[in-house]
């Protein structure tokens, strides 16, 4: 078997009950997985579900394992791989403090428009800027700030849904 | 229409009786006190008394293993839960149908550090298929009745059911099962058609088949097994079964090649090394059965049926994975051998066979009792021969004597052989005798055990004692904790750390003062008289064998070891066990 590790984003609907997530969140370090990101919300408030996008790494094997894992979860609707499954959008947020002046508030207020990233607030010395996009394209952004007076960054991790008309 | 109002108790109590449940195990405490009230009011519902919730847990995974019914265990909260971990991780391990009932502190103080309050849904969340905290009388009902469909459906587990004691005492309305519809749980039980017939065409054109068959069949039900016996020998090809497996075909067979895994027969260790084609029914590549990995099985087609899509490609690469019901899908497959008329290599399954059957000539666990020392090996045989006309019900501990009881004893039918084979939970045999001699008040019902692991719960012989069970304790005992001596022998240059068991009881006195009795043999001749002695007695008998403390358990692949290295006895030479293998266990 092949041993390289990858990297894939999956959705996990679920039902939106008390220790859903300890459960997967369980499962994940009981078993040694890695996670690196993970976000959770309540996206059908009728039916009560919620749906985790995880994003993981690991062997293909262990990829598969993990997915077979979630869906024995009692409470899991549906386990989707979206890296697997083909083209999908991934977006994540992050609010990201600068604190400086002068010519450091000039440039940072400079890249922020580069990245259209917004101003969300603001004080003499300082700006949190919002901004939206690709892990990469926020990895980019964070380290053009760091020399900028960077000193917060608070990030919801990834979310991911597949193109095309086909729902989950 | 204003339905009746029940209070949460004995909602409890009758959802176990429209369960189908007959007996429960349990241990009374402050939390659960008004399940205990209603139980006293009621004559539909059997209460055993444990003496630990340990002895609660292994006693329902007993009668469970023998009956195919879900166990039901009863405990307050807080110690009660906790006590009930270990059995309830090795109902997990070992796929073994129960429902835990926890009592829980009332819903105001949980997280208050209340006094008995342990986060027991939070504990027992790894160690449990699902649970529950019940926190509205209105979900009472349809938790109790979705925690049954839970345990018994799809690959079978424990379920805990948290239960606040303001819960219990709250009024609320009865709501019967609806059937097993569960909004997001849907086990796959039928087999895809396709995959099926691509698995039976595979079988047919093996030159050097094997049927590899674990607790996945026993699990699947009596036709499970029957069925599994008619397609191998329709088939006749070789077949070995896993610890768990044991019963699921007909272990004096000629087709049987015995136990396979660390301490199993030589020709079926090899024939599973050597095979072309392997088909895997409900057994799940554990690390006690494939040995090293990656010398695994090398030139094998793996086909592998199981109900748990985890399984799946887990351990082990399969080629041909059949995620299903073991029953449903032997038997299409049984008629799409028929309809297919599919006929085997005849020519290459005989040079099959003659090679199995030059590994079988090896007789990989012969052993030699001469002398006055009785082998263990020995008493098994003997205990075998003696009961095996009978109803005959084999529980063990675990260690050496396990390893030779299933060595040893054959089983012939399913849900005669309780054994903790996932966990290895020593101290699970006796309790877990008390259960299926609950199961099966007229049967024959022996606990193979080791002198160290029956003391780990041997409080419940007061239970066995309260009850009137007529449970045998067959002890080899040999002063030691047998097999992690004869690992401290074989791997680390005979530094017994530990593992001596100084100051015993003396198990004919133990067996007196808890009502029962005591009998001993202390050498060969002594063994029959003994065992017929025991089987004569209707009373608990604890039979103390003292048997040979230096022998060993062989066959055995050393960890880390492949199929084709193993040790068939004392005076085969092992290779150094590897730096790899050395932190395996």
């Amino acid at each position: 078997m092949e041993s390289t590790i990858e990297r894939h984003t999956i959705a996990v609907l679920v039902d939106n009950e008390p220790g859903v997530l300890a459960r997967v969140i369980g499962l994940f370090s009981g078993r040694g997985y890695n996670i690196e990101s993970l976000t959770v919300a309540e996206v059908d408030p009728q039916d009560s579900r919620s749906r985790i996008t995880v994003v993981t790494t690991g062997t293909p094997m262990v990829i598969e394992q993990i997915k077979a894992q979630l869906d024995r979860l009692v409470p899991v609707h549906r386990v989707s791989d979206l890296t697997m499954q083909g083209p999908h959008v991934e977006r994540e947020l992050a609010l990201v403090k600068v604190v400086s002046s002068g010519d450091k508030r000039v440039e940072a207020l400079r890249i922020a428009d580069i990245f259209r990233a917004s101003v969300v607030d603001s004080t003499i010395d300082s700006f949190v800027f919002e901004m939206t996009g690709k892990t990469d394209k926020l990895n980019a952004f964070v380290k053009l700030m760091e020399p900028l007076g960077l000193v917060d960054i608070s990030r919801t991790g990834v979310v991911a849904i597949a193109r095309g008309k086909e729902g989950m | 229409m204003a339905s009746e109002q029940l209070t949460g108790s004995e909602i409890v109590l009758r959802a176990l009786v429209d369960q189908d449940v007959d007996v429960i195990f349990g241990y009374p405490g402050g939390a659960v006190l008004p399940i205990y009230d209603a139980l006293y009011q009621q004559n539909s519902l059997r209460h055993i008394l444990v003496r630990q919730e340990a002895g609660a847990v292994h006693a329902a995974e007993g009668y469970a293993r023998s009956t195919g019914k879900v166990g039901v265990v009863l405990v307050t909260s807080g110690p009660g839960a906790t006590n009930a971990v270990t059995g309830l991780t090795d109902a997990l391990m070992d796929s073994i149908p129960l429902v835990c009932l926890t009592g829980q502190v009332p819903t105001h103080l949980i997280g208050n550090d209340a006094f008995q309050e342990a986060d027991t849904t939070g504990i027992t969340r790894p160690c449990t298929k699902h649970n529950y905290l019940v926190k509205s009388i209105e979900e009472l009902p349809r938790v109790m009745h979705e925690a049954f469909y839970i345990a018994k459906s799809g690959r079978p587990g424990p379920v805990v059911v948290d239960l606040p004691k303001d819960i219990l005492q709250a009024m609320g309305a009865y709501t019967p099962p609806n059937g097993g519809q569960h909004k997001s749980y849907r086990p796959q039980v039928k087999g895809d058609l396709n995959r099926i017939r691509e698995a039976v065409a595979l079988i047919a054109e093996a030159k050097r088949p094997i049927f590899y068959c674990g607790g996945g069949v026993i699990n699947s039900g009596k036709a499970a097994s029957q069925l599994l016996t008619e397609f191998v020998r329709l088939t006749g090809y070789p077949c070995t079964a896993t610890l768990m497996g044991l019963g699921c075909y007909p272990a004096s067979d000629r087709q049987f090649l015995g136990m396979l895994g660390m301490h199993g027969t030589y020709e079926a260790n090899l024939a599973m090394h050597d095979c072309d084609v392997m088909i895997n029914v409900g057994a799940r590549f554990d690390d006690r059965v494939t040995g090293k990995l990656t010398e695994f099985s090398p030139g094998s087609k793996k086909i592998h049926i199981d109900i748990d899509p985890s399984s799946i490609n887990k351990n082990v690469h399969v080629d041909l994975p059949v995620v299903g019901d073991v029953a449903h899908v032997i038997e299409v497959m049984i008629k799409e051998w028929k309809a297919r008329q599919y006929q085997p290599d005849q020519k290459a399954l005989a040079a099959w066979w003659k090679q199995i059957d030059q590994w079988r000539s090896r007789d990989c666990l012969k052993y030699h009792q001469d002398g006055e020392l009785i082998k263990p090996q020995y008493a098994i045989e003997r205990l075998y021969e003696l009961t095996k006309d009978r109803e005959t019900y084999i529980t063990t501990e675990v260690g050496q004597h396990q390893m030779w009881a299933a060595q040893f004893y054959k089983f012939e039918k399913p849900n005669r052989w309780m054994t903790s084979g996932g966990l290895g939970t020593m101290g699970y045999g006796l309790p877990a005798a008390m259960g299926v001699q609950i199961g099966h008040p007229d049967a024959l019902v022996i606990d193979v055990a080791g002198e160290a692991s029956v003391i780990m719960n041997i409080q419940e012989m007061s239970t066995i004692a309260q009850y009137r069970l007529p449970v045998k304790v067959f002890i080899l005992n040999n002063e030691y904790m047998g097999m992690v001596r004869q690992w401290q022998e074989l791997l680390h240059g005979g530094r017994y750390a530990e593992s001596y068991m100084a100051s015993l009881p003396d198990f004919v006195q133990l067996a007196e003062s808890f009502h029962a009795v005591g009998l001993r043999a202390e050498r060969p001749d002594q063994v029959d008289d003994v065992i017929k002695e025991m089987i004569a007695c209707d009373k608990a008998v604890i039979a103390d064998i003292l048997v040979d403390k230096a022998e060993n358990c062989f066959p055995m692949i050393p960890s880390g070891a492949a199929h084709n290295e193993m040790l068939l006895g004392p005076d085969d030479k092992a290779k150094p066990v590897s730096e790899e293998g050395m932190v395996l266990v």
